[in-house]
């Protein structure tokens, strides 16, 4: 067993352990940050593969960008996470029962396959070879197509994301720039014209 | 040749794409709150796509970007029907959207993606642009089923289809990781030869199988995987339950035939098997519950569910005639849903859904042409003799009884006459019921042309149905690659 190995099973334990963390943990924040922890180890698997950029990326964009934002939603919004986990113990033999006979099942099979064993090493790479490189030459040649559908579906979520919240409310108190320089004075002033007598200019006034 | 007039058979695909990012920006300029300008721009486009594909069609299958994408006779028809199906939903919910404020630009531009997710799907032959273009019609889907958003029916039903479509595609995609991992490659034909010629770790590849089936009867709303589907048609608006139900059955079809038949056809006994339990308890749970329902909307969704076991039995039955069948059921099932959900939103008005039984009652009192349509639109769905729905159980049936099978048709001819029931119930209460109102019916009058046409449609295709069997079958036959 070389450090390798060592390093592939530490790694998949603690991605184990805090994924099952994540829907354990009764703190909305503990379970955001194993999540946090799961992403790490993962990107630890990926560098034991050699895809340096896609672990690189990984960390800098889940973990440093989504799950800070995530963190932001769960302090921001007071959500009672005991509320919502009422009918858990009610349903969960039920669960359990059904997550044991699928995890029997898929021993039963897995067990008995005979899976090569991974003696086939693959070829060290040159020393000039870039791993961004070649993963940006396959995206824009072999799978351009689904890069560009990607590039759809991005979108598309963008669409639905402001279909869904965008509301122009009325009587919301916002400030609307571009409204207040094009404004003319017959907009805001109007004349009116009062009479000498009181009682006249009274009525004038009220209607006004 | 330049690179771009190589490209021809995905020419409808770029050219929806443009026209949808077109419609996005155009509908900013649009101030009419009826957004004709924009209705007219997304028919024309649908319109020039039917032209586009008609005279592009494949004869012989062509593979374009890698091996990533297909086009051939099936895709062609399939894309085809797709475009009438998107088409006619707009022409019906056109008034019904508008009075609920829904008739938005977004809601038409989500349609317009929704429909290209489906042509990706449809012209798939990797399982890489397969699972995208899942993602890019199920994503608008649960966008155009939250757009009502002050309905807490809606919302509900959008989180529910949302929560269970993402654990479906999550449930795909970890089969498809593990066909990956026993065959090395994703490419549909590639995945075939492996499995063919003992390559592949078989275990490893029925492990993955299953995974598949259960993503695949999430998506269709087969049972056990059905519990979202009574919910969502219940809870949308009617009009984006006429999308949900019709068009992307079409393209769950080429993913049925894409995914088990052209990539997994060694493996047919483990799936056959799998998809049989699958439709036997569809057809008995969609067609016994429908029974006690009081919602319209709620009663076609388990009647959808029953649909899908039917049209699971000529894919289970192996044979190119009964995926010929098969697919003349989904073509015939998605025109009968259309009209159904058709005539709900005509009975509707402002402030008024018509989506429970009782509004049916008495219908032919208030106008007997269109008790008439919904009379054949409800006896194709139970199959009755003679509109196109009857033809589509008898050729599957015909086609299952063929391989041997016959103890499943007849528990599908039972299952078939509990189904009766509730079908007829409707034509009951429209012919023989004391309606509650006297409100005449208003409709607009390109809603009340289509309405006319699709229900004699049902009936001229049971009738002669002859030349569209012919045409699902040469197509299914042309395309898929086996051997």
């Amino acid at each position: 067993m070389n450090l390798e190995t060592i390093l592939f099973y530490l790694l998949s334990l603690m991605t184990l352990f805090s994924a099952g963390k994540v829907i354990t943990s009764r703190n909305p924040v503990h379970a955001a940050l194993y999540l946090v922890l799961a992403f790490f180890s993962t990107a630890g698997i990926w560098m034991l593969l050699e895809a340096e950029f896609l672990a690189l990326t990984l960390v800098l964009v889940y973990v440093g960008a989504v799950m800070v934002l995530f963190l932001f939603v769960v302090m921001m919004l007071d959500i009672n996470f005991e509320q919502l986990r009422q009918g858990f113990w009610r349903w969960f033999p039920f669960a359990a029962v059904l997550g044991a006979i699928l995890a029997v099942e898929m021993i039963e099979v897995l067990g008995n396959a005979q899976l090569p064993a991974a003696t086939a090493q693959a070829a060290p790479h040159a020393a000039n070879y870039s791993n961004t490189k070649e993963l940006g030459r396959l995206i824009y040649t072999d799978y351009v197509y689904v890069f560009e559908l990607a590039a759809v579906l991005l979108l598309v979520a963008m669409v639905a994301a402001i279909a869904l919240t965008l509301r122009h409310r009325q009587g919301t108190k916002k400030q609307d720039q571009s409204e207040q320089v094009r404004v003319r004075r017959n907009d805001r002033v109007r004349l009116v014209k009062i009479a000498a007598s009181g009682k006249v200019a009274a009525t004038e006034i009220k209607q006004g | 040749m330049n690179y771009l007039s190589t490209l021809y058979p995905a020419y409808a695909e770029i050219f929806l794409l443009v026209m949808a990012c077109v419609i996005l920006i155009a509908d900013l300029l649009v101030e009419n709150q009826r957004k004709t300008v924009t209705y007219v721009l997304v028919q024309l486009t649908l319109l020039v796509l039917f032209l586009t594909t008609y005279h592009y069609h494949q004869t012989e299958p062509a593979h374009l970007f890698h091996n990533m994408f297909v086009g051939d006779q099936m895709s062609d028809a399939l894309k085809m029907f797709s475009y009438i199906a998107v088409s006619m939903v707009l022409v019906y919910t056109r008034s019904y959207m508008l009075v609920r404020g829904l008739f938005t630009g977004e809601f038409m531009v989500l349609t317009l993606f929704a429909l290209l997710g489906m042509m990706v799907m449809i012209s798939a032959s990797h399982f890489m642009s397969m699972y995208v273009g899942l993602e890019i019609m199920s994503l608008s889907l649960y966008a155009m089923v939250a757009l009502q958003r002050d309905s807490a029916t809606a919302t509900e039903a959008a989180m529910k289809y949302f929560i269970l479509g993402a654990l479906a595609s999550g449930l795909l995609l970890y089969g498809m990781s593990m066909l990956y991992g026993a065959t090395g490659t994703l490419e549909v034909k590639a995945v075939a030869d492996a499995i063919k010629g003992g390559v592949a770790n078989s275990n490893l590849v029925v492990f993955g199988l299953v995974f598949i089936v259960a993503g695949l009867a999430f998506k269709l709303g087969a049972v056990p995987f059905h519990m979202w589907v009574p919910d969502v048609y219940q809870g949308a608006p009617t009009a984006i339950v006429m999308m949900i139900g019709s068009a992307p059955k079409l393209a769950a079809f080429a993913f049925v035939m894409r995914l088990l038949v052209e990539s997994m056809q060694p493996l047919a006994a483990h799936w056959s098997a799998m998809l049989a339990i699958m439709a036997i308890l569809s057809m008995a749970i969609g067609n016994i519950s429908a029974i006690s329902q009081v919602n319209i909307k709620r009663m076609l969704a388990y009647s959808s569910i029953a649909h899908i076991g039917f049209f699971l039995l000529g894919v289970l039955s192996g044979t190119v005639e009964g995926y010929g069948a098969a697919m003349f059921y989904i073509v015939i099932y998605a025109l009968m849903t259309l009209g159904a959900f058709g005539m709900i939103t005509l009975l509707s008005h402002e402030g008024y859904e018509a989506d429970s039984l009782d509004s049916f009652k008495g219908l032919n009192q208030r106008s007997p042409w269109l008790a008439f349509m919904m009379l054949l639109l409800m006896f194709s769905m139970a199959g009755v003799p003679p509109t196109a729905g009857f033809y589509a159980k008898f050729s599957v049936l015909e086609q299952i009884v063929k391989t041997g099978h016959v103890e499943m048709a007849i528990a599908a001819v039972m299952l078939s006459l509990i189904g009766a029931f509730y079908y007829l119930r409707i034509v009951k209460l429209m012919y023989f019921d004391v309606p509650e109102s006297h409100e005449p019916i208003r409709m607009p009058a390109e809603s009340g042309l289509l309405i006319s046409l699709n229900g004699l449609a049902v009936l001229a295709l049971g009738i002669l149905p002859g030349w569209l069997m012919a045409a699902c079958s040469v197509v299914v036959q042309k395309s898929l690659l086996l051997q």
